[in-house]
């Protein structure tokens, strides 16, 4: 049996910014995230940034880096076919540390076949560009997983993913 | 009077930006106006995009946020500010004091053989800065102008925005490093110090 403080997963994520010692959290709203963005934008020691495009995150994070700055971007798994450009020639190019925390569509229980080809190819994507890309499947499992990412990114200096599947997450009920 | 008898050198308007700069950091976007801010002497405050088009703003943005004691200026293109344009209404919406972004468009895609661009068929940036909620967004036409912008653009509660129309032509290649790797780590030494995690 999960004790309740390990399924409420947005607040994991959240008390793993804190620890991180994050400053800046950039988003595109995704129904995924709604509580992690709730918590983010309630915190007044967080710079919580609506962006209009996923891909505007990672120029803003590099800048936040550049001004000694940690940072973390939230997306739905669309918006990272709206990142490859940015992701390959800024993050990469300049081996920037990246936290990238992906809530998943068009995997379980998807009703929206729209979702479903950019869903299947979030992992192939991320991976050909080169971030270490987790999938995190389980409640229990986010806050560890998310430690690991923010420590690969921000002390060895690599641009990492962490898919939060649609079984986490819940799919949308179309009805 | 015809608009083109208005047209600035951007060497000129580039050199009066960063003119008496002090701690100033700078942002330039991939193109011209990397080579233009490379023309007025490489600084460690530098950051010169070689790439990523439409990341300039949002990486000032980011910048000032994280550093909001330094004042921060973009120099970008028409063509640059175009591909990212959203992110007008994402620096309107956090309203960093200190950036000013600086648009030196010559209405063409200056780097791939002169293509107009949308500012010359029909865009204006400046209104379209001022629709995405920044209030100052203005434009100029001298390089007076461009020196009592400069002075004014960090001493109000919000962040600057202007347009400054210049030439068509290109000016010749001044190359600044191109290691993105060695640019981000002499940047961030620069402003938090070497070491520093």
């Amino acid at each position: 049996m999960q004790d309740h403080h390990a399924l409420d997963w947005p607040a994991a994520i959240h008390r793993v910014f804190k620890q991180q010692g994050i400053s800046q959290v950039a988003y595109v709203p995704d129904a995924g995230h709604r509580r992690l963005i709730e918590l983010c934008h309630a915190d007044p020691a967080l710079r919580t940034v609506p962006l209009t495009t996923e891909e505007e995150g990672l120029g803003l994070l590099a800048g936040a880096w550049l001004g000694g700055a940690r940072g973390a971007l939230l997306m739905q798994s669309s918006g990272v076919g709206n990142c490859v450009n940015a992701l390959a020639s800024l993050t990469q190019s300049c081996r920037l540390p990246l936290l990238m925390l992906v809530t998943m569509r068009g995997e379980w229980g998807e009703g929206n076949p729209w979702q479903i080809p950019m869903g299947r190819a979030v992992k192939p994507i991320l991976e050909t560009l080169g971030l270490h890309c987790v999938s995190v499947q389980r409640a229990d499992e986010v806050e560890a997983t998310v430690t690991a990412m923010a420590c690969m990114s921000f002390t060895a200096g690599s641009a990492t993913a962490v898919l939060l599947s649609q079984r986490l997450v819940g799919a949308k009920v179309f009805q | 009077m015809s608009g083109e008898s208005l047209l600035l050198d951007r060497r000129a308007v580039v050199a009066e930006l960063l003119r008496e700069r002090g701690s100033m950091l700078v942002v330039s976007g991939l193109g011209g106006t990397s080579w233009d801010v490379a023309s007025c002497g490489d600084d460690a405050g530098n950051f010169y995009l070689w790439g990523a088009m439409g990341s300039a703003v949002p990486l000032g943005l980011g910048l000032a946020l994280a550093q909001p004691e330094r004042r921060v200026l973009v120099v970008t293109g028409d063509g640059e500010m175009l591909m990212g344009v959203g992110a007008l209404a994402t620096v309107a919406a956090q309203r960093p004091h200190n950036l000013a972004i600086a648009i030196i468009d010559n209405e063409r895609y200056g780097e791939t053989g002169g293509q107009l661009s949308h500012t010359t068929l029909g865009a204006d940036l400046a209104a379209m800065a001022r629709g995405a909620g920044l209030r100052r967004a203005t434009r100029l036409s001298d390089l007076d102008g461009v020196h009592g912008w400069r002075a004014d653009a960090f001493s109000a509660l919000e962040p600057a925005f202007a347009v400054i129309k210049v030439t068509h032509g290109n000016a010749a290649m001044v190359l600044p490093p191109r290691d993105g790797v060695f640019l981000q780590q002499r940047f961030r030494a620069a402003v938090i110090g070497a070491g520093r995690t």
